[in-house]
């Protein structure tokens, strides 16, 4: 009879980590004390709290243990599953002052504040095992749909719930499947899965496939039977093979049911599945380019109108939602509109997954409702910055977003309101900068990236972000003027209203965003020639404080390029001309006197 | 292809494997596993806890679990029971009869079998 649960973290951040190693460990353990029909071990998905993976959890105390590595095992098999001590040197708790050790997931500020809806099973069921999917009410939805609903009453349930597209639009999804709903039974017609994810740091749909694969292939049935379509297609990155390796497995056991094939639940209603690789273009993120590459094309988008719900995939109409967009439809229809509507803001409902990193204390991936506030996600279950940094600004929408200032810390999260701050949702990448950070140097870092991306086929996008990204290099080397900065932006908003997908129309979003809200650092850059967050190496010089040097020789001898010179026991110089700026006689100087200037 | 009432069955089937990691259980059953204890059969104890709870379908109400020495080692095997708003009960010296007693009196029955407390050996 089993007693307890060991639940480990199999997703991509912990699998790195060593979380395989760990699973091997314990079933070995288990086993030679005897424990094997007593302790059950479960892979799971995602956690979270991918910084400090692997995750372990034991139930049913809950005790949440972290950075477990194999030669732990043998230690908490004999003291916790054994005796019943948990090993307390690895049980996760907040704060260095904070003495309660938390045991409980759910008593961490990094979970509190959180409400998983649609990573409610990830580090919950172990994806690979159709029948834990099913325990937690899996496919109950399609059931329902299918002997109590009329496609309609599906679509108008979506409409109602106010659920909008998590992948970056925010578009009606009940909106999308009216218009692809016409003419049922008479036209072929498509489902897809935009598993596309490519924002640099996002990261919530590979967590949502890897950790409840069953999810999206139930909701993308759900929206088959909505809209009339027998077939779909998952456009999956080819760089998530452990997310591509469970949707494979689970779209087999759904096959093994009948709940994918033909007569699903014997109501007549057929739909099969299948699973398209992306080679890892950014562009092939947009829909238009997404059904190209599925059609077997190169990945390039194409004008719209039409839209896909007219004429998508091969032609015909095609309904296509994100990976996290669909995660949350079996539970609208089973729970209820009004248990939906009940979360979030007036426009924006339901929840939305963020994937915080940057400068930030706990880097993962959070659940939290529309409308909380980033000062709550940042703060509180991002636990703030580490080093007791200032807190600058965050970017959301990656590469199409924009950046979000101090001042607007406690603006609610949702669609409109980060559309009024001059960002976007995006998919949710969530990138927490401090007062190290450079803005311009930020704004090249996003703008480097869709220069690399941009397909090529139109001009402004292609030529345009080119010429951006050549100012801000002038800029950062010391050679920007101010004409520079009213330039940059004249040739933002012809390249945003010009480009012919999304990626060119959002590209330039990054560099007007910190334009508007650090011009102040770009007029440093340009007129002082300074870089106030000392990262531009050509706006910087290291300088020796005679007054604090004693002479100790150790940064001439540490200096890679023999750029420093003085006698022992003299204050030493640096020479400009020779530095290369490498910062490592600041890091060596044991009495301060080296600055950044 | 299955039918609406064979998800359900496979439903029921698994509930009870999954429901052990929600941890929303009103009351918590806990077996004292240190040294003492196991020396004293604490093992054959917390297997009758868990084989009970399941067969008398109590685990979406009632979760099992180990904790260490709870510092009267003379009274191992110790059980406790934690009920939400109720003060807990300290069940002593118990062996596998005296959990079944326990599971259909006190965590069915909802009277607490006083002659095992802590409160009638001392």
């Amino acid at each position: 009879m089993i007693r307890s649960h060991v639940l480990v973290c199999g997703g991509t951040g912990c699998t790195s980590s060593g979380s395989a190693k760990v699973i091997e460990a314990l079933n070995t353990e288990i086993a030679a004390k005897g424990l094997a029909d007593e302790i059950k071990v479960v892979q799971t998905g995602c956690f979270g709290l991918c910084a400090l993976g692997p995750i372990m959890i034991v139930y049913p105390e809950g005790t949440f243990y972290h950075s477990v590595k194999a030669e732990d095992i043998a230690e908490i098999v004999e003291e916790h599953f054994l005796k019943g001590r948990p090993v307390a040197r690895l049980v996760y708790h907040e704060k260095e002052a904070d003495a309660s050790v938390a045991t409980s997931l759910s008593d961490t500020a990094f979970y509190k504040k959180q409400k998983r809806v649609a990573l409610r099973n990830c580090g919950v069921i172990n994806p690979e095992n159709i029948d834990e999917y099913i325990a937690v009410d899996g496919y109950r939805a399609l059931g329902k749909v299918l002997t109590e609903m009329t496609p309609d009453d599906v679509i108008q349930t979506i409409l109602d719930s106010g659920l909008r597209g998590r992948g970056g639009g925010g578009f009606p999804t009940g909106l999308k499947w009216k218009f692809a709903s016409g003419n049922r039974g008479n036209v072929k017609k498509y489902v897809a899965c935009n598993a596309d994810e490519g924002d640099p740091g996002a990261f919530m749909d590979r967590s949502i496939l890897e950790g409840d694969p069953h999810a999206v292939i139930e909701a993308m049935a759900i929206a088959g039977y909505a809209i009339g379509a027998d077939e779909g297609y998952v456009y999956v990155r080819a760089e998530y093979p452990i997310a591509i390796h469970r949707l494979e497995i689970a779209i087999k056991q759904a096959k093994e049911y009948g709940l994918l094939g033909e007569n699903i639940f014997g109501t007549g209603f057929n739909f099969d599945l299948k699973i398209r690789f992306g080679a890892g273009a950014f562009v092939c993120g947009e829909e238009t380019a997404l059904m190209t590459s599925i059609e077997g094309h190169r990945g390039e988008p194409r004008p719209r109108p039409p839209f896909p719900a007219v004429k998508g995939l091969f032609g015909q109409p095609t309904v296509l939602n994100n990976v996290e967009t669909y995660a949350n439809v079996p539970q609208i229809i089973l729970n209820g509109v009004e248990w939906f509507t009940a979360m979030g803001t007036e426009k924006s409902k339901g929840t939305k997954v963020f994937a915080l990193g940057g400068n930030i204390t706990n880097t993962g991936l959070v659940e939290v409702p529309m409308g909380t506030t980033l000062r709550e996600v940042v703060e509180e279950i991002g636990g703030g910055i580490p080093g007791g940094k200032k807190f600058k600004a965050a970017q959301t929408g990656g590469p199409s977003g924009g950046c979000i200032t101090a001042e607007n810390l406690d603006t609610p999260i949702d669609y409109d309101n980060l559309i009024a701050l001059g960002s976007m949702m995006g998919s949710g990448g969530l990138i927490v900068m401090d007062e190290d950070n450079c803005m311009v140097d930020i704004a090249r870092f996003f703008l480097d990236f869709t220069v690399d991306e941009s397909c090529g086929k139109c001009t402004p996008c292609r030529v345009g972000t080119k010429r951006m990204l050549e100012i801000l290099d002038k800029i950062i080397a010391g050679n920007g003027t101010l004409e520079d900065l009213d330039r940059l932006e004249e040739l933002a908003n012809y390249i945003k209203s010009a480009s012919l997908c999304g990626l060119g129309q959002t590209a330039p979003n990054p560099v007007l965003s910190t334009l508007r809200n650090f011009r102040e650092e770009y007029v440093a850059h340009v007129v002082d020639k300074k870089c106030p967050a000392g990262v531009c190496k050509n706006l910087l010089q290291y300088v020796i404080d005679a007054d604090k040097c004693k002479g100790c020789t150790l940064c001439a001898r540490k200096c890679p390029v023999n750029a420093i010179s003085g006698t022992v026991k003299q204050p030493h110089v640096i020479d400009a001309s020779k530095c290369v700026k490498c910062g490592v006689c600041m890091s060596t100087c044991k009495f301060g006197a080296i600055s950044k200037q | 292809m299955i039918s609406l009432e064979e998800l359900a069955a496979i439903r029921e089937k698994m509930k009870d494997k999954v429901v052990i990691r929600e941890g929303s259980a009103s009351t918590r059953v806990v077996v004292g596993m240190a040294t003492c204890g196991i020396a004293a059969g604490a093992r054959p104890v917390l297997n009758a806890f868990v084989d009970g709870v399941a067969k008398e379908g109590l685990s979406d109400k009632v979760t099992v679990s180990q904790t260490g020495c709870v510092g009267l080692c003379q009274y191992e095997p110790i059980v406790e029971v934690y009920e939400g708003g109720k003060e807990k009960i300290t069940y002593v010296k118990v062996d596998a009869e005296k959990a079944e007693k326990i599971i259909k009196d006190h965590l069915i029955g909802g009277k607490v079998v006083t002659e095992y407390t802590i409160g009638a050996k001392a």
